[in-house]
């Protein structure tokens, strides 16, 4: 069954897109995520904020259905993540955009290779046509509009995370999952990607939670912020809220 | 201590290779099939080893000639050299020694690029954008391995008949027609049917162990380095198990 792109994400802005209840993940006797709860409004942007090792990716890769919670529910648009089988996970994907730490892309195919690759696969109801024009608003989306015959090795860190971005959108996903977007780049780059993710988010009317230690990408990027400690929930709040609060775990973030 | 350990690592591991061969025909097998994956993977495996498995085999043939021909004057079988050559290559060292260039050539070249992809997210992504990893990486390159190397060890086979042709043409003057014309005679389908059909097992190893190796690379660029060469080991010893296996069932059949 072929489906179209998301043309436009449409609802109320308190409805409640992701639904995170009592999640346990455990690796061995570590046990990573303990009881964690989690709720993401439409056209919301959640800065999950924590230590290397907190178990911040495990967190989104759980919510995508890379991986396999041990116990709790992942309700996305109402379905159960862990429940799914593959092809209704399929469906779930198409509506929500991942920017894996890494950017990930396919290193044997070249930048519209890469961009198209989710378009085709998704058994999306598009033509070629349809498919030159999505490539190439993407590609203008994240100002790298002459990339397209590139190869991922001749790209830059900066412009390999925008091209990731630019693949994460071309779906226009209705939530989007940021795994450390500002890892390993120079300042003016992180930036340049933090005002990037506002403006696709705004554009596109997109959800988000964002992995992040970066202080400034928090800063930039939150409506709210949730510190994971323990495992779990510590704190929930605005990027404000958590500067002021004299609680120790949360000053250490900020200092 | 330390050998027990070993030893229950060791059985870890063979049954899950076991459990991802059996994965390919219960998961790879199902549509969708991903048959424009499957024909790079054919273009990819096959028709660029063909130089270096047409190389390898014809100086393997020419060598071997040469290498036999003073031990078979000197018993006063020079004539038959080309019988004798003829049968060894198409039986066993045609189709062992394709096999194991093709696993260090391709077993490498797959745990490499899976490993890769692993450590660099990109098996995750394509999970993510709605394709099945196992389907579209491991199914098609094995698919790819199984159905190639027969085809390969046959063009091998042939160069190192060519091989052995002009091996024999250095110390004296043999036709090409009369050269070919003894070895077709000497071969019988029982000599040739059993060589092929070992290869697409040999295949099926080779593509098996490249990708488990890759699938499952430990994290970091030595975990790479370590699955291509793991890889070419374990295809190595399994082609020569297999090709044990292969002399006995032959046997067992009165075709040896």
């Amino acid at each position: 069954m072929k489906t179209a792109v998301n043309a436009s994400n449409t609802g109320s802005k308190n409805e409640a897109v992701i639904v995170i209840e009592n999640l346990c993940k455990a690796f061995g006797d570590n046990m990573v995520l303990d009881d964690f709860n989690l709720t993401v409004h439409r056209d919301e942007n959640v800065v999950v904020l924590g230590k290397s090792g907190a178990g911040k990716s495990v967190l989104i890769k759980c919510i995508i259905g890379l991986l396999k919670p041990d116990s709790g529910s992942i309700l996305v648009f109402g379905d159960n993540v862990p429940e799914l089988n593959h092809e209704d996970l399929d469906r779930i994907r198409t509506k929500v955009g991942f920017l894996f730490q890494s950017n990930a892309l396919y290193d044997s195919m070249t930048v519209r290779e890469n961009l198209e690759f989710s378009l085709r696969r998704h058994w999306i109801e598009v033509t070629q046509h349809d498919i030159d024009n999505l490539v190439k608003e993407a590609l203008e989306n994240v100002g790298l509009p002459n990339t397209a015959d590139m190869m991922p090795a001749e790209l830059s860190g900066g412009m390999a995370k925008r091209i990731a971005l630019a693949r994460t959108m071309i779906l226009k996903p209705e939530i989007i999952l940021y795994d450390e977007p500002t890892t390993g780049l120079d300042p003016v780059t992180a930036r340049e990607i933090d005002k990037l993710i506002v403006k696709l988010q705004k554009k596109y009317k997109a959800s988000s939670i964002i992995i992040s230690h970066d202080m400034n990408c928090v800063k930039n990027t939150a409506d709210r912020v949730v510190l994971l400690l323990d495992g779990k929930c510590y704190t929930d709040g605005t990027y404000e809220e958590l500067h002021m609060s004299a609680d120790k775990n949360v000053k250490q973030f900020f200092e | 201590m330390d050998f027990f350990v070993k030893m229950r690592e060791y059985f870890n591991q063979t049954g899950n290779i076991a459990r991802f061969a059996g994965n390919f025909f219960t998961v790879g097998m199902k549509p969708r099939y991903e048959i424009k994956e499957l024909l790079a993977q054919c273009y990819f495996i096959g028709y660029n080893s063909l130089p270096l498995v047409g190389l390898t085999g014809f100086i393997m043939g020419l060598v071997l000639t040469m290498q036999l021909r003073p031990s078979m004057v000197t018993y006063g079988v020079a004539t038959e050299l080309p019988v004798m050559v003829g049968i060894a290559i198409v039986r066993e060292i045609g189709p062992v020694i394709t096999g194991l260039i093709f696993a260090g050539k391709i077993g490498s070249s797959i745990g490499a690029e899976l490993g890769s992809m692993k450590v660099t997210e990109q098996i995750d992504a394509m999970e993510v954008a709605g394709t099945n990893p196992f389907k579209y990486l491991v199914a098609t390159r094995v698919v790819a391995t199984t159905l190639m190397l027969p085809i390969l060890t046959i063009l091998g086979d042939a160069f190192s008949l060519f091989g052995a042709y002009i091996g024999v043409n250095i110390k004296s003057v043999t036709s090409f027609h009369l050269f070919f014309n003894d070895i077709f005679h000497s071969l019988a389908y029982s000599d040739l049917m059993p060589a092929v059909i070992k290869t697409f097992f040999f295949g099926f190893a080779v593509g098996i162990i490249g990708c488990y190796k890759g699938y499952f690379s430990n994290k970091g660029t030595r975990g790479v380095g370590s699955s291509a060469n793991s890889a070419v080991v374990l295809a190595s010893v399994l082609i020569f198990i297999i090709d044990l296996l292969a002399v006995q069932i032959t046997d067992l059949f009165g075709l040896n």
